[in-house]
């Protein structure tokens, strides 16, 4: 106690290197004054700055400094770094998995569109917020569908085995982040309805899949869904997983909903009946709005762990883009490359879910800014 | 004489074996003001909360405007809208803006276009001396003033009568004037309003009758000054003392 009152945080009295002129004195003043200020910050500081080091040390010039950029197989790589050729000459595949080469202008045009309504929901500055929604939610799922099966206007059909890589992985991805969280919503309501038989079946069904792993439920569609289906039809993985991820998720987001549902007080069920709503205006103008805004942050926690779930759909025979690069370094041409295909699918994960926590952030920073101003 | 606007008839109400309303009978007419007071638990609120069916009672009947109360029929929605309600914690929807706060009710259930609506709304911001806060939040505004946005709110409704649950017990004490006057100027509109209130100032200035309850039944009713000055029963006796003091 007597340290830090001997020595005070900048911003205190004291005169402080704020002041400097020039951007980067005051940049580097600023960081001294916060991480340098006291002494124990000072220790704490440099420990963490040595593990930094000595974590960049270790991988940089594996990474980039010893690197090979280009080549035809792993026998160009011979800097002793890593082989992004590997990486560059499969990168085609990673992304578009088995599709025709000559088509992979059609899941281009899909990636375009998913850009294109991702940028109108998440800049706040574009206005019709609620038609981004319907755009993702309706137009976007069947447009890519349509357009990447093909099969009429003279567009070849590519069936859904040939779909792989990154492609795949943003379908399973956008299509269980985008109607799981309405699943879960119609779930949590049903739980809390005064209809025995609905409620039952909720909490049935959420119990059942939050008490199942979820490779479990792939497998079990993939090898019981033939007893129920007439002989001959064999179950698409493809729409196996979509449905698995969707519902097994909404299990999930239904938990995370109630929550929220819980947490708004009765006072506003009261006040929105008093007024004359009747159930579904209720919850769908007053109680609903409130307790999704008290959940973002377990919402987008479940949407992270949804993104990462996509990568168990390899039981079922689908090549998502871990798959992909774990079939891609079996190739006897790039023997031996697992830590770049690794290293990229784990980078690939990671700018994802992180730009999904940024956005998370950036929503509760406004509903913040909203309740506080 | 026309009929009651709102007719309560031996009206009988339990919570599990406690007998929270007894034997309530109570005729209100158009343009009438009541005031109703009584210690807590009284059943005061419990009361006033079943002419909307936010409570349901198991004996009895309810009618307003000649249509039966019952919680679980279809018609209780309609007759919601007809019966605008103040709560003594405002019960503002704090994810929307004032001047929404008082057009959902018109434009999702009386499909009201929303100008409109809005033109009503801020008609109706300008008669509480608000209308000037119309874009902000409710948890920008005091207590007062939310309690005055809730009294606009139930008005945006086009009510036929105003039910008023302690709408000023949870406020600070300076601000219990602002949201009296509002009242005030509301029962000079001819409004039919039951207030459940202890403010005694506002009962003299508006009520026509005061009703005073005690352990679940009506025990007294008369006009103001003659309730106040010259209360018939022991038990009013002992509460005006109290309220007084």
């Amino acid at each position: 106690m007597t340290q830090a009152a001997a020595l005070p945080e900048t911003g205190g009295a004291r005169p402080s290197p704020l002041r400097a002129s020039n951007p980067l004195t005051r940049l580097l003043g600023d960081l001294r004054g916060r991480m340098f200020g006291t002494r124990r910050d000072a220790l704490l500081s440099l420990a963490v700055l040595a593990i930094l080091g000595s974590i960049a040390s270790a991988i940089l010039p594996w990474a980039l400094v010893n690197a090979t950029w280009t080549g035809a197989s792993r026998a160009d790589c011979t800097g002793g770094g890593a082989c992004w050729a590997f990486v560059a000459s499969k990168a085609p595949q990673f992304i578009y998995g088995f599709y025709p080469p000559l088509e992979r202008w059609r899941p281009d045009i899909a990636f375009s569109l998913l850009l294109v309504g991702l940028v109108w929901l998440m800049v706040p500055r574009i206005p019709g917020k609620a038609y981004a929604i319907a755009f993702i939610a309706l137009v976007l799922p069947i447009t890519t569908f349509l357009l990447l099966r093909g099969g009429f206007a003279g567009l070849p059909l590519v069936p859904s085995d040939q779909w792989g890589g990154f492609m795949l992985t943003m379908i399973l991805a956008v299509s269980g982040i985008t109607f799981s969280l309405p699943f879960g919503v119609v779930f949590a309501l049903g739980r809390q309805s005064k209809l025995p038989l609905i409620r039952w079946f909720c909490v049935g069904f959420i119990e059942l899949c939050r008490g199942v792993p979820f490779l479990t439920v792939l497998f079990m569609a993939i090898v019981m869904l033939p007893f129920f289906l007439p002989p001959g039809t064999k179950p698409d993985p493809l729409a196996l997983a979509v449905g698995g991820i969707i519902f097994y998720e909404a299990a999930y987001m239904a938990e995370v909903v109630r929550g929220g549902l819980q947490a708004v007080p009765k006072g506003q069920y009261e006040a929105a009946m008093a007024i004359g709503f009747g159930y579904w205006r209720t919850m769908l103008h007053i109680i609903l709005p409130q307790a999704v805004r008290k959940v973002v942050p377990g919402v987008v926690n479940t949407t992270i762990s949804l993104l990462k779930n996509t990568t168990l759909v390899m039981v079922v025979g689908l090549f998502d883009l871990l798959n992909i690069v774990s079939a891609g370094v079996s190739d006897p041409l790039w023997a031996g490359s697992q830590a770049e295909g690794y290293f990229i699918v784990g980078l690939v994960f990671w700018l994802m879910s992180f730009g999904l926590s940024c956005y998370s952030r950036a929503i509760e920073a406004g509903f913040a800014r909203a309740d506080r101003s | 004489m026309t009929p009651p606007l709102i007719r309560l008839a031996n009206l009988n109400k339990w919570y599990s074996d406690f007998h929270v309303l007894k034997d309530i009978d109570l005729e209100v007419r158009q343009g009438e003001r009541i005031v109703v007071c009584g210690p807590s638990g009284s059943g005061k609120s419990t009361m006033i909360r079943c002419i909307n069916g936010l409570e349901a009672y198991e004996q009895g009947a309810i009618t307003v405007g000649g249509e039966l109360v019952a919680q679980n029929d279809d018609n209780i929605e309609k007759i919601r809208q007809r019966v605008g309600m103040v709560f003594q914690n405002f019960n503002l929807f704090p994810h929307l803006s004032i001047l929404d706060n008082l057009t959902l009710g018109p434009i999702k259930l009386k499909h009201v276009p929303r100008a409109a609506a809005e033109a009503r709304a801020m008609e109706l911001l300008e008669r509480v001396h608000i209308g000037h806060q119309a874009r902000k939040f409710p948890n920008q505004l005091s207590g007062g003033q939310q309690q005055r946005v809730a009294i606009a709110r139930a008005l945006a409704m086009d009510p036929d009568v105003m039910l008023f649950d302690e709408p000023t017990s949870a406020l600070d004490p300076e601000m219990v004037k602002e949201v009296l006057d509002v009242m005030i100027e509301l029962a000079r509109t001819g409004m039919t309003m039951i207030c459940v209130t202890h403010e005694m100032g506002f009962a003299r200035a508006v009520a026509d009758r005061v009703v005073f309850m005690a352990d679940g039944a009506i025990a007294e009713v008369g006009g103001p000054d003659a309730f106040f000055s010259a209360p018939k029963t022991e038990r009013a006796r002992q509460f005006i003392q109290q309220v007084i003091h």
